[in-house]
């Protein structure tokens, strides 16, 4: 079979029939990564037990036991997931050397379904970033054309997908890390609703924005990956208790009947790249032609959503990232003289040299909202209109089912580009952080290309009703003019 | 009870005093996670990678320690809030894994409740009523031991389930103080919510003082005395405070806001650090954890559940049992108390001797051998075989006594010792007759003098039998009999 080509569905059923074995499919990324990676950089760490892991879910196969829904498929993971007995960097020198005794949930779902982990994938430090290009362990290249970003932070996922350095990724988005990159690189990547999936072993960036899912080469792969990894876990008490749908089994290409939202605050912006600003008009064509009705809808105060998003994610995480002190675990700096040494001297050295500079810029930025005589100005403010936001939200989609829109303002830009303009960085999120601050879930789903490099277009549905979501993109995934392009180095 | 105390001053100054309790709530796991909570581990044993902060790992509220503080917080006569919420106190000290501590803020679950207790002597007592502001939860940190050079941290600690009580600034004496705190832990303990071990530190109490000249309408700058690990010490620590305080006002000082400890071996306190430099702990909402909700139902479930706590069982004491109510206060003082009292009162259906010897011989001996009444060599029930021999005539009650003292050296039941030791009263009344007999055979003089008036001898013919039967015989018939025999004709 041609792995590059296969579905989740087609390996895990292979693996299951004995068609295929799971050490091949494993051997089969690996030797692609041996080959490739170096022109890309995608993995931080390579699980040299990989092959181990499968052969275990072969001999279930073989003794007649059902692995699960995704046997013998080798995941790619972003670095921001715990790993037992795995490195797990979080793109930092802080976390360099940490090896954690437990799996996140999510891994460990993936685990029990019969999947594999490959290694562990690239990404920017602590998650912090657009463009890959803050992680200790250097950028990520675009496979569509190394000389660009892949998007951030789940860089490394984005680009290990779109080159098939592993059968399936999971990334982070935070504020867009998982649509702004898929975007980037052509392949399809949720963020489930805030709540859908466990939050659990993912290292904290900004624990109320934060979620996980899957960076894939399909909507199904999406849907059946979505099944495995969502739903309640009692260790994470912002985990709802909903049911989970069958996501694969109902994907339905049929948008008779669907009413598409088109933001007034996002559609023409100036700003926009003219492919960006033509893949969403040929999407709104391409819906409108499945059955699919347009309205227009309005969200004023997504016009505030980056300066809300950067005073709440950096409040969040200069306390989440408090703990990487050098005392227990983490980078400590080294003294001639520890034992006489004071202890803010320790810690100021130890995170000194362990943090890089988006990292130290985000946690000033937030250890300034939260101080007393500016909590009520920044972050309390911030807080309350995100309530007002995520009103806005639930009205609009009285009237529409899933709303269209642009992932990011431009295609994938240079390396370098734009690492001293940071301001510039920000408000390439216009679009994917207000989905974050009002917990909605989202995806992207490439749908144009700009010469040579393919650009998304971002669908955003109602709080838990991926499956809108995905029936939508299910649709426009027939339609695009992606699809049977691939970037150079496949 | 009296309620109104003249004011008590001190050279001319009023003494502020408030207290925050912090109770260890005896639950079988920590405050958000699973770890056993035992006092006697191994270093580092009772912990996870929860509890030591690990990346990723997130708290999940211990529901237990909701009802337990729910409890206490009705016991205390709080409201209890319908939505609390817990926030993040940020600071940077080793033994806090996290660099924040998980605790309540501006939405703590109990507000507003006040307790009553009496302080004083017997002959010279008043009620006190003092409000309590707050009652919240938070986690413990660990705990590092200093070895000059170095430190070591065990973790046992971190996360354990404090309930922070906060009083107003209602106390004016070091004795209120003290009864204060006396009150608090025996309501915890008779909720089985807190072992209230100063020792073992399950129960911590800090102590906030200022004094001001009669009549000033403003508090004086505050001291806080941290970690005082009796009651006793409470107590001399406030009245060492409040005349150094005074003093340094006197000499036209300025009182530093500042943390003192107390040190119970020189009596006196010192400077820990100074709160002018005062940390800004950035408080914000927990984002990792839910709102507490607590609903009318679960509250009605609690209130019914409540045990009876001291003060109504010292009432119920003086209706049931007849007692004086001082009698009734000190024996409901300790939950433990109380009990062996109406097991001892239940055993020899005397509540008066039951109270009596409780009160004097058994606290008398719990006292000078500085034993806990769970520790006392004679249980209730042998005591209150003890009294129900006296009661029976089985043994008079100065034999009693003697039993008793062998009883606390022994252990052994009453019974055991009046037979080993041979001192089953005499009520045989030919026995008897045999001894009078004899003793006034023995004393034909004072026989003749008694005879001819000097009738005030009678006392001296009971001790001559009394010590002749070495002290067994019936008081009662020897009374009796003596009187009939020597008011006889001879």
């Amino acid at each position: 079979m041609d792995l590059i080509k296969a579905s989740l569905s087609e390996i895990s059923s292979a693996v299951k029939t004995k068609k295929v074995s799971a050490v091949e499919v494993t051997q089969f990324f690996q030797s692609r990564i041996t080959k490739l990676d170096s022109q890309l950089n995608s993995y931080v760490t390579v699980n040299e037990s990989a092959s181990k892991e499968a052969a275990a879910i072969d001999a279930k196969v073989a003794k007649g036991e059902d692995p699960g829904l995704l046997a013998g498929v080798p995941f790619g993971i972003k670095d921001m997931f715990c790993t037992r007995g795995l490195r797990t960097t979080a793109g930092s020198k802080m976390l360099s050397e940490f090896v954690p005794p437990y799996d996140a949930t999510v891994v460990a779902r993936l685990r029990s379904a019969g999947a594999t982990v490959l290694g562990k994938l690239n990404q920017d430090e602590f998650a912090m970033g657009s463009s890959n290009e803050t992680s200790f362990f250097g950028p990520v290249k675009n496979p569509w054309d190394t000389a660009h970003v892949p998007g951030g932070s789940s860089g490394g996922s984005a680009a290990a997908q779109s080159a098939r350095l592993a059968a399936a990724t999971l990334g982070t988005d935070t504020g867009g890390s998982i649509r702004q990159p898929s975007s980037l690189c052509g392949i399809v990547g949720v963020k489930p609703t805030y709540g859908r999936v466990s939050r659990y072993g993912i290292v904290s960036y900004a624990s109320s924005l934060d979620q996980a899912g899957p960076m894939v080469s399909s909507v199904s792969d999406a849907a059946l990956t979505l099944e495995v990894i969502c739903g309640r876990d009692e260790k994470d008490s912002t985990t709802s208790e909903r049911s989970v749908p069958a996501f694969s089994k109902n994907l339905n290409q049929d948008l008779k009947g669907m009413k598409i939202g088109l933001m007034k605050e996002y559609m023409n912006r100036p700003g926009n790249h003219v492919d960006t600003s033509k893949t969403v008009e040929a999407a709104i064509d391409a819906v409108k032609k499945r059955g699919a009705e347009i309205v227009e809808i309005s969200v004023p105060l997504t016009e505030h959503a980056v300066p809300m998003y950067y005073l709440i994610a950096a409040s969040e995480c200069s306390s989440n990232l408090a703990r990487y002190d050098g005392v227990k675990y983490g980078h400590r700096a080294h003294f001639d003289n520890l034992g006489s040494i004071d202890l803010d001297a320790f810690y100021e050295k130890s995170r000194g040299e362990g943090f890089g500079k988006e990292v130290k810029r985000r946690i000033m930025l937030g250890t300034y909202c939260l101080s007393s005589g500016y909590y009520d100005a920044y972050y309390n403010k911030a807080c309350q209109v995100r309530r007002l936001l995520r009103q806005q939200y639930t009205e609009a989609f009285q009237k529409c089912d899933v709303i269209l829109s642009a992932v990011t303002t431009h295609p994938a830009f240079k390396i370098g580009e734009r690492v001293s303009d940071p301001l510039a960085m920000y408000l390439n999120d216009i679009y994917t952080v207000s989905t974050n601050l009002a917990g909605l879930p989202g995806m992207s789903v490439p749908f144009g290309m700009s010469g040579h490099l393919p650009i998304g277009v971002q669908l955003t549905a109602a709080h838990f009703e991926e499956q809108k979501m995905l029936n939508v993109g299910f649709a426009l995934e027939k339609d695009s003019p992606v699809a049977g392009k691939a970037p150079h180095v496949i | 009870m009296s309620s109104n105390q003249a004011p008590t001053y001190y050279r001319g100054y009023e003494a502020i005093i408030g207290l925050e309790i912090h109770a260890q709530l005896k639950t079988e796991s920590k405050m958000f996670c699973s770890d056993a909570t035992t006092f006697d581990a191994g270093d580092n044993e009772n912990t996870s990678p929860v509890s030591i902060g690990m990346p990723g790992t997130l708290p999940v509220v211990n529901k237990r320690a909701i009802e337990f503080s729910i409890k206490t917080g009705l016991a205390l006569n709080c409201e209890i809030r319908k939505k609390s919420v817990f926030s993040r106190k940020n600071y940077f000290y080793p033994d806090l894994p996290k660099g924040y501590q998980i605790s309540q803020y501006d939405e703590p679950l109990c507000e507003h409740g006040e307790i009553k207790f009496n302080v004083g002597d017997k002959d010279n007592k008043y009620e006190k009523t003092v409000s309590i502001t707050r009652a919240h939860m938070e986690e413990d940190a660990g705990k590092s031991n200093h070895f000059g050079e170095y430190t070591l941290i065990n973790y046992n600690r971190s996360g354990m389930p404090l309930l922070e009580i906060v009083s107003g600034p209602d106390m004016r004496t070091p004795q209120e103080a003290a009864e204060y705190a006396r009150t608090v832990r025996s309501v915890l303990r008779y909720l089985d919510v807190c072992d209230g071990n100063l020792d073992e530190g399950s129960l911590r109490c800090d102590c906030n003082i200022s004094v001001r000249k009669i009549g000033a309408p403003k508090f004086g700058t505050k001291v806080e005395i941290k970690n005082i690990n009796s009651f006793r010490f409470v107590e001399k620590a406030i009245e060492y405070e409040i005349d150094r305080q005074i003093d340094a006002v006197e000499a036209g000082e300025k009182i530093p806001q500042e943390t003192r400890l107390y040190d119970p071996d020189k009596n006196r306190t010192f400077s820990m650090r100074l709160k002018e430099d005062a940390q800004d702990y950035r408080y914000f909402p927990d984002p990792d954890l839910m709102p507490v909700i607590v609903t009318p139902e679960m509250i009605e479930k609690f209130r019914k559940e409540l045990p009876e706590l001291p003060i109504a069982r010292a009432q119920r004491f003086v209706t049931e049992h007849g007692l004086p109510e001082y009698d009734a206060l000190v024996l409901t003082a300790e939950k433990e108390l109380s009990e062996y009292f109406e097991v001892v009162a239940k055993t020899c259906k005397n509540s008066k001797a039951a109270s009596n010897w409780v009160m004097t011989e058994l606290l008398r001996e719990l006292n000078q051998a500085e034993k806990a009444i769970s520790q006392s060599p004679i249980k209730p029930e042998q005591l209150g075989q003890l009294i129900a021999l006296i009661d029976k005539g089985t043994i008079s009650g100065k034999i009693a006594k003697t039993v008793f003292s062998e009883m606390w050296t022994t252990s052994k039941d009453p019974e055991v010792v009046v037979k080993e030791k041979g001192l089953l009263q005499i009520s045989d009344t030919g026995a008897i007759e045999k001894i009078i007999d004899e003793v006034l055979a023995a004393n034909t003089a004072q026989v003749a003098d008694y005879r001819g008036g000097r009738t005030k001898l009678f006392g001296f013919f009971v001790g001559a039998v009394m010590k002749a039967s070495k002290g067994q015989a019936n008081p009662d018939l020897v009374n009796q009999m003596l009187t009939d025999k020597l008011n006889k004709p001879a």
